[in-house]
């Protein structure tokens, strides 16, 4: 399946390299990802884990290869049509990237904001969503007034509410406590349970465990599909 | 648009400091520039209302008959070049001096014989307001009997008008050289807030927040500033204009001057500038730092 007309799948790269000079960073990747998926991307730190994510959402351009993303071809898309292919993605990034001097709850407005949501709903969506992750009361907090758990959850707030077609996270319980790391799985097996496509990048083998679900494994930016 | 200017005006008040030192300068630029402006208005009215007095007195000798009057006022209304001619009779140049001199017409009081001698006032028509032209006429009235003396004023004023030509130039580099600093400033203070705000760009960027959402606000922004930069400006130069002008008035009692502020037009136009200049920075300093 190397035409782009599968419908039941989402992200497709094919030969994708990427190098930094002469680092090779990717290597010849090709990759199926069908829509409703929870995979995770695992291998050791360096492996080139977060470079797979960012080529997805277009953060850097492939050096080879190509990708279609929902039926968006990545190497045609221009600067000023970008926002289009970032809307289909929430991402959770691993060092949260919040704005420090907005409010959690200006934070997570800005998604719907920059949609073109109505005021009312950005209001009533938004005040959901924290609940549902659990950090209602911080409504009004800056970011780096919160723990680190608290943070994240901000972060996966942020991630679902425009309700994307895919959520990529990169290690999302990278620095925190087993209790918080299982309330972000959760949030995340409930988007996969209600039709999203989940893919998380992590070298945390416990959740991997815990999560199930397929997993790819990268090593020096080569791909090695188990089994 | 209502979010985009919800957005800037709370940029404008998280970035309190850089935006009130953004319109302090806008202010301070319009402050010099227009104050340049509002000095050359008026000295232009004061050219063209001394160009529109150019005229000519022609004193007569003493005890002129009335019918004698009536002649030289035809002769002199002949000559090509002249517009019209008034009789100012002794009488009637005694009263004005008097009205002019207040409170020292005690002096005039005191003078058993009215010292001043019947005149006429010719006025020449613009094409002749030229001192070649002038003195060609003032020299025909001269030589006609009983004319006794002849005043006017034209040369120095036509040296005055080129030294005046030379201050205007000046006042227009003067203008433009604050203009494209003020704009160079703007483009500065908004790349700056650009620069402070990369983080947060950026973040929007990778949220799906698009260009036109990014950028919209930074020009409400520069608008906002340019507005209030400018109305600041004209109004420090209204205070300012305000206290110069009533000491000015107080010195001179006979208002030989009548100095006027900007007209609505004026000012308004210079507002209007002072936001086109905050839109040109924002505009020049985006095109430079938010590249794709
Ligand atoms: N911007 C970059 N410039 C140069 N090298 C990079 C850059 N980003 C990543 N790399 C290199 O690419 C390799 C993969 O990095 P990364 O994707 O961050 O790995 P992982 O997320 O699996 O830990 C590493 O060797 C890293 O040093
Ligand atoms: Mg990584």
């Amino acid at each position: 399946m190397v035409d782009g007309k599968d419908k039941s799948s989402i992200i497709q790269m094919f030969h994708v390299h990427k190098y930094y000079g002469s680092k090779k960073a990717l290597v010849d990747i090709t990759l199926n990802v069908s829509k409703n998926e929870f995979i995770f991307i695992s291998g050791p730190s360096g492996a080139g884990k977060s470079t797979l994510l960012r080529l997805l959402y277009l953060g850097e351009p492939v050096s080879e290869g190509q990708i279609l993303v929902d039926g968006m071809n990545l190497s045609r898309i221009s600067g000023k049509k970008i926002h289009f292919l970032r809307r289909k993605f929430g991402i959770i990034f691993q060092d949260y990237k919040l704005i420090p001097t907005k409010t959690v709850f200006d934070n997570v407005a800005l998604v719907l904001e920059a949609s073109g949501k109505k005021r009312k709903f950005i209001e009533k969506k938004v005040r959901s969503v924290l609940r549902t992750v659990g950090i209602e009361q911080k409504i009004n907090a800056l970011p780096p007034s919160l723990s680190g758990g608290e943070q994240q959850r901000a972060a996966v707030a942020r991630a679902v509410v425009g309700i994307p077609r895919i959520i990529l996270a990169d290690e999302p319980t990278g620095s925190l406590d087993s209790d918080s790391a299982d309330i972000i799985l959760n949030l995340l097996k409930n988007f996969h349970a209600h039709g999203g496509t989940v893919i998380v990048a992590t070298h945390d083998k416990e959740l991997i465990r815990k999560a199930g679900g397929r997993i790819l494994h990268l090593k020096q930016g080569y791909l090695h599909f188990p089994g | 648009m209502s979010t985009y200017y919800h957005r800037a005006v709370q940029d404008i008040r998280d970035n309190g400091f850089l935006s009130s030192v953004t319109i302090i300068t806008i202010a301070l630029s319009i402050l010099i520039v227009s104050a340049f402006a509002l000095f050359f208005t008026n000295a232009n009215n004061v050219m063209n209302y001394w160009e529109k007095g150019v005229k000519i007195m022609a004193y007569l000798k003493p005890g002129t008959s009335q019918k004698n009057l009536h002649d030289i006022k035809r002769n002199i209304q002949e000559i090509y070049g002249v517009q019209d001619v008034n009789f100012i009779s002794k009488e009637e140049a005694f009263k004005k001096l008097k009205k002019q001199m207040k409170r020292q017409s005690s002096i005039l009081m005191n003078l058993n014989e009215n010292p001043l001698p019947d005149a006429f006032e010719i006025r020449m028509t613009t094409s002749s307001q030229r001192s070649e032209k002038v003195e060609e006429i003032a020299t025909k009235i001269e030589s006609m009997p009983l004319i006794e003396d002849i005043e006017y004023g034209q040369k120095w004023l036509e040296q005055f008008t080129n030294i005046f030509d030379l201050f205007r130039l000046a006042g227009y580099t003067i203008g433009g050289i604050f203009f494209i600093a003020t704009v160079f400033i703007m483009a500065n203070t908004i790349r700056l807030a650009i620069y402070m705000r990369r983080e947060e760009i950026e973040i929007m960027r990778l949220v799906g927040a698009s260009e036109k959402f990014i950028k919209g606000p930074f020009y409400i922004e520069s608008i906002i500033q340019g507005t209030l930069g400018g109305m600041g400006g004209i109004v420090a130069l209204f205070i300012t204009f305000k206290l110069i002008s009533s000491t000015v008035e107080n010195s001179f009692k006979y208002e030989l001057l009548d100095i006027k502020f900007l007209s609505p037009e004026f000012y308004c136009g210079i507002i209007l500038c002072s936001i086109f200049v905050g839109w040109l920075g924002c505009y020049i300093s985006l095109k430079q730092f938010l590249k794709t």
